[in-house]
């Protein structure tokens, strides 16, 4: 085993978790804001649907820029899609566990539907931003030889922890998910803020999605995030709300699934193969266990998460 | 607040169930009504696409005397039987079941249902209402390997699989085999992700194959992620189920591509002529339900001729990937030298050939 060899099992690694990273981040803002949003497969295929359709017919037109203009475009589309949820759950009070689940069908259906004319049809991929003297070299392109979405993953996580403990912004935003009508009651403008909260969440679902069709496999294929929504809800969960857990538990499920892959090539069938795929959940429960045996330290759960707010004025 | 009622809502939703019953009754003769079921989704552009273009195809040939619905992305457990059924209680008299893992699910529903017709692909299970249809993918794996044995310069290639099922498990054989033969230094580095759609995963998993020395891969997964994962890579691969060129113009060698429309016109024509028999047919490159693609230009001329003698010997008899000695991983002789395995060994194979690691 040499470095070369680790380096390109961390170059996997980063592929896999970065998705479901920024997935997980917008969903850690929705929920510290006391909203549960269960729709984030629904948007990160309305996001992969988006990116790709736009790189795909605007491609030529935009040059260069077609990438950048389909990630953003995927984030707009989630974003639209998640203030669908929001009016539901916030102005019209309904359950958000139930309307959740309903925007994740509503979105794998409506990405199929935009998608039927995209199957078979390819992009160029959206990587490496860094020039090739640094995405080249043998041993920087460890940090260098990725696409933009990977550091803005990277960034975004490190931004969402800044925002939540230590601005003003963010105490009103997690004051509204620890106590809405404490908040409500001093002024805060409740709903608003929770509004906001969820076109961010959808937004980074979005452009999570795009990472499927843009840069993984730059392609459109029904369905094709294949479930990461659902890790990175789980993820959520996982990290106990806090932002710098979420990133580590984030590559932590990265490393576990990129592992899975190698120690099957690799011959070590002393375990069997479905141990290794239920790795990841086999370690979520373990710590959900001890987060719960550890009663609420650790764990910074929202007190209002899922609990709708219909203020009586 | 609202003008609908309850009733008067019911008596619009009547109404208009009636409507579509009343202008089906006013054909002289009924078209016969078909059912798919699809493990995946049908823009997968593998698999279950394949499938939908032969449902396409029979619709085509038999335009008005058929119809045929089908149902996408059902799960390989318990939850087929309900969506079986229902196929049933829509009309349906003829249910195609697409994928290994719906065998006991259509043999169960069968036996419920004794006046409707199963065709149940890839499986092993009959009974009087259900047929089992195949194709020999093995065949097409074999060409697959053949080129693969020869482009390889590393002397590792790759097979990334889904499930460990016979169908797999002779596919990874006689990828190795037929690539042994050519250069029997070759070994394969098996990968089964446990699961047939996947692209995140299955591109991750082409990434660590080539990351562990492989410089041609094979799919039995459905998209064409691990396609591009090679193009990037610049390594070799092979499409599955349709020609992907166009996703890896420079590592697309070749592809298997499943032709299944004649097989199902055939068996909407006995429906409707009422020559319908459980049949147990496997059909490979002779019958035409298996078919390479158009190789890729920059294969090397011996290579395609190679690959081409295989494809002729397949069709005229001469050629047997499963020809002996055969010995497993343990060393172990399966095949003895001189004979040939009987098809009812192959569809169950459970072991894998030596040289493969896994």
């Amino acid at each position: 085993m040499n470095l070369a060899f680790i380096i390109d099992a961390l170059v996997t690694v980063v592929g896999v978790t970065t998705p479901i990273l920024l997935a997980a981040t917008g969903e850690l803002i929705v929920e510290k804001s006391g909203v549960i949003n269960l729709g984030v497969e629904g948007m990160m295929l309305i996001g992969a649907v988006t990116g790709f359709a736009v790189a795909f017919n605007y491609g030529d037109s935009l040059g260069d820029w077609a990438p950048w203009v389909g990630v953003i475009a995927a984030g707009l589309a989630a974003a639209a899609s998640s203030m669908l949820f929001a009016a539901l759950v916030l102005t019209l009070g309904s359950n958000q566990v139930a309307t959740g689940l309903a925007l994740a069908i509503f979105g794998i259906g409506l990405s199929s539907l935009i998608g039927t004319g995209y199957v078979g049809m390819i992009i160029q991929p959206f990587n490496q931003v860094f020039p090739d003297s640094l995405a080249g070299d043998p041993f920087w392109r460890v940090l260098f030889a990725y696409s933009p979405l990977v550091y803005f993953a990277l960034i975004m996580v490190f931004v969402v922890g800044w925002f939540l403990n230590r601005t003003r912004a963010g105490l009103v935003l997690r004051a509204v998910g620890e106590n809405d009508i404490s908040a409500h009651s001093i002024g805060y403008p409740v709903l608003a803020i929770r509004y906001a909260a969820i076109a961010f969440g959808g937004a980074l679902a979005g452009i999570g999605g795009s990472y499927f069709s843009m840069v993984m496999t730059p392609m459109w294929a029904q369905q094709m995030t294949a479930g990461r929504g659902w890790i990175a809800l789980a993820l959520v969960v996982f990290s106990g709300w806090r932002a710098g857990r979420l990133l580590v538990g984030a590559y932590f499920f990265g490393i576990l699934m990129t592992l899975e892959l190698y120690a099957k090539a690799s011959g070590f069938s002393f375990v069997p193969s479905q141990f290794w795929a239920a790795m990841p959940y086999i370690m979520a429960v373990a710590v959900l266990a001890v987060i719960s045996a550890r009663g609420v330290v650790g764990s910074e759960a929202p007190a209002c998460l899922g609990r709708p707010f219909m203020p009586s004025s | 607040m609202s003008l609908v009622t309850r009733r008067s809502f019911m008596k619009t939703a009547t109404a208009g169930l009636a409507l579509p019953a009343l202008g089906r009754g006013a054909f002289a003769a009924e078209p016969l009504k078909m059912g798919f079921v699809y493990p995946g989704p049908v823009g997968d552009f593998g698999w279950s696409w394949a499938h939908n273009k032969g449902r396409l195809a029979m619709l085509e040939a038999l335009k008005g005397q058929v119809v045929a619905d089908y149902v996408e992305n059902v799960k390989e457990d318990a939850s087929a039987i309900p969506i079986i059924k229902d196929l049933a209680q829509q009309g349906n008299k003829l249910i195609f079941t697409a994928s290994f893992g719906y065998m006991d699910q259509t043999i169960e529903a069968a036996k419920q249902l004794p006046d409707i017709k199963f065709e149940h692909c890839a499986g092993y299970k009959h009974a009087d209402n259900v047929g089992v249809y195949n194709s020999r993918f093995y065949q097409g794996r074999s060409v697959v390997g053949t080129i693969a044995g020869m482009m390889s310069k590393t002397g590792t290639i790759g097979y990334l699989g889904s499930f460990k099922i016979p169908e797999v498990v002779m596919g990874v054989n006689s990828f190795t085999l037929s690539a042994q033969a050519v250069n029997p230094k070759i070994t394969t580095k098996l990968v089964m992700i446990d699961s047939w759609f996947d692209p995140a995963k299955e591109a991750a998993a082409a990434e660590t194959l080539a990351n562990l020395g492989c410089d041609v891969i094979t799919t039995h997964t459905d998209s064409p992620a691990a396609l591009q994962v090679c193009e990037k890579r610049k390594i070799y691969g092979f499409g599955q189920g349709a020609n992907m060129s166009k996703f890896a113009p420079h590592a697309h060698l070749t592809a298997i591509e499943d032709i299944w429309g004649p097989y199902y016109i055939s068996r909407a024509k006995a429906m409707l002529d009422g020559t319908w028999k459980p049949d147990d047919v496997w059909m490979g490159f002779k019958e035409g339900t298996v078919v390479m693609s158009p190789y890729n230009p920059a294969m090397p001329d011996n290579v395609k001729a190679a690959a081409d003698k295989i494809i002729a010997g397949w069709k005229d008899g001469s050629y047997d990937v499963f020809a002996g000695p055969i010995a497993d991983q343990s060393g172990k002789e399966r095949v003895p030298k001189g004979e040939r395995m009987q098809d009812k060994d192959i569809a169950v194979m459970d072991w894998y050939v030596q040289g493969v690691q896994s």
